[in-house]
């Protein structure tokens, strides 16, 4: 049976969904050891129990959080060496593509990042071109580094939890790294991570410079909120937000885009969200060409209605 | 100061872009200089401009890898202010991943000397996978400095601003490095006449594989690590729905959503 390693980074009181995922999918490929970094807390190794884990590995060091990237992806190497996994699973946030690329060097491992599906044969499915193709891909190495999407698989709890073992790795010494001087926590909004929200509600320049109803619609959905570039360069809305070539790509199971016309760029961070909903005053908008549900009309009328229709509905 | 500027001849993505060929590689028709490139080429820039450009020494070396056309990316950051150009190619390199790409820009870094710096975009435009920074830095033994939204050098160490999504943080190494920056660092200049006409007397050095050490066998096709097995154009969205709002566009919203069983 094959061995899969997977990288959770920082883990802290529970696992999140993004981590649920990859243990999952991990899971259905074979035999399942987690590299983990930073504190085990007792919620984190009870969700590697209930999700099946074989073994988990700890580093030797514990200063790994204060340098960039590459002691962790000399750790993450290690520790799929130690394990003698053939696949290395890693989330596709931008720290996790850059540890599976130095990965990747270390180990001569193929890469492939984006990933939505993986076949048993370790065949890895993407969408590129702004999510106007889909590519299956493969390592032609012995190991393979792939970073999962989130929102692609449903996580599913083993049918029998595991007692996994804990051992240690030997994290190699790493001769030049960067090192994090200062880190400056931001204001947590209480919103979901724009990256992994089953629902985004993105505004544009339509919005002229107020996001409050983008927000309150946002919240009455439990969603992310994002922006199209033309609103985080107006400084209407922060930069993370931004949705996008140069941004963030989203694949939820809703978008809703208001006051975007929809260029190409945007409409690249958007494609391959499930249901897309459109609110634009500009019948010519191209976003109506992709909409499933399309809406000409004022964003500031639109938007406040629907945020009092749902919290009606909810009670 | 000796900087090196990764810099990629993509295809535009204003318009639609297509996979053809063998390993369904992107079509390099309509290409231009990534737009994501402006800004490392920018960076470095300013970053020779303020210890006295070029009259000082100071060097910002545009280095491209690709066909013919990829000189084109080349031509336009000597009209923005690079000093020199480079443009590796080979036919060999066709269908690189980021792999054999990182693998044959180290060995070109290498072949240019000392260099202080390396910036690059924080992703190509038509790849987006980010790989290549990273594993540049890796083969070349390199502190890597990615995603910077600020880049400041003094005396043999650089310090920049790196945005993540829930914290900021501040981080220094000494150089050289590997530096990616994102589009939030600064404004690209657009090249101006005097610059277009002193980039007709710059030099752009051609590199071939063999020029740099680098096996045909380790590059391309053949030296790539991973394959795309099958690409498929996903259909077309199609418009579903739309409607005008007359004064109950909200509450239509909330129904479809619920008939999705979204809410």
């Amino acid at each position: 049976m094959a061995k899969v390693l997977v990288f959770i980074d920082n883990p802290g009181a529970s696992l999140k969904k993004s981590s649920l995922e990859l243990l999952t999918l991990a899971r259905s490929l074979g035999e399942c050891t987690v590299a983990v970094n930073g504190d085990l807390s007792d919620g984190v190794a009870a969700g590697f129990a209930e999700y099946g884990v074989g073994s988990v590995l700890r580093p030797s060091v514990q200063d790994l959080n204060d340098y960039l990237v590459a002691p962790k992806a000399a750790y993450v190497a290690a520790a799929a060496e130690t394990s003698g996994a053939g696949i290395v699973l890693l989330d596709n946030s931008p720290e996790g593509k850059e540890i599976a690329a130095r990965v990747g060097i270390r180990l001569n491992a193929g890469v492939i990042t984006d990933v939505v599906a993986v076949d048993p044969d370790g065949t890895a499915h993407k969408s590129v071109l702004a999510g106007s193709y889909n590519t299956a891909c493969k390592a032609t190495t012995p190991v393979s580094v792939l970073t999962l999407k989130a929102n692609n698989v449903t996580p599913e709890p083993a049918p029998a939890p595991t007692t996994p073992e804990i051992a240690t790795v030997d994290v190699p010494n790493v001769a030049a790294a960067a090192r994090i001087t200062a880190r400056e926590q931001k204001v947590a909004s209480g919103r979901p991570d724009l990256t992994d929200a089953r629902i985004v509600v993105a505004g544009g320049r339509g919005m002229d410079g107020d996001f409050g109803p983008v927000e309150e619609l946002a919240d009455a959905l439990g969603a992310a909120v994002g922006a199209s570039r033309a609103a985080t360069d107006a400084g209407w809305i922060s930069h993370d937000a931004q949705v996008g070539q140069t941004g963030k790509t989203v694949s939820p199971q809703l978008y809703i885009s208001a006051g975007i016309s929809g260029a190409i760029q945007q409409k690249a961070g958007m494609q391959t969200a499930k249901v897309i909903v459109a609110v634009n005053k500009d019948a010519e908008s191209p976003v109506f060409e992709i909409a499933d549900f399309g809406i000409i009309g004022d964003v500031f009328e639109v938007l406040p209605q629907a945020t009092a229709e749902i919290k009606k509905r909810k009670g | 100061m000796k900087i090196v500027v990764l810099v990629k001849h993509v295809p535009d993505a204003q318009f639609d872009r297509h996979l053809s060929g063998e390993g369904n590689t992107a079509d390099r028709d309509e290409s231009i200089l990534s737009e994501l490139d402006e800004y490392a080429l920018e960076a470095a820039l300013q970053l020779a401009e303020a210890r006295g450009g070029s009259k000082a020494g100071n060097q910002v070396i545009a280095l491209s890898m690709g066909p013919d056309g990829a000189v084109n990316a080349v031509k336009k950051s000597l009209q923005m202010g690079a000093t020199e150009g480079v443009h590796l190619t080979d036919d060999a390199l066709a269908g690189s991943d980021a792999a054999a790409t990182s693998l044959a820009l180290a060995a070109a870094v290498r072949h240019l000397g000392d260099v202080d710096l390396v910036i690059t975009g924080m992703a190509s435009t038509d790849g987006e996978t980010s790989l290549v920074p990273a594993q540049l830095a890796e083969r070349l033994g390199l502190p890597q400095v990615t995603f910077a939204s600020t880049l400041e050098v003094d005396g043999g160490r650089l310090t920049a601003r790196r945005d993540a999504d829930t914290s900021s943080e501040t981080v220094e190494a000494p150089l050289p490095a590997v530096v990616s920056v994102t589009d939030q660092i600064n404004e690209p200049r657009y090249p101006n006449f005097k610059g277009i006409i002193a980039a007709k007397r710059k030099s752009i050095t051609t590199l071939s594989l063999a020029d740099i050490g680098v096996d045909p066998s380790q590059v391309g096709f053949a030296g790539s690590w991973t394959s795309v097995a099958s690409a498929e154009q996903r259909p077309p969205r199609t418009a579903g729905t739309i409607i005008t709002d007359e004064g109950d566009a909200g509450i239509k919203l909330v129904d479809f959503l619920a008939a999705q069983k979204l809410l």
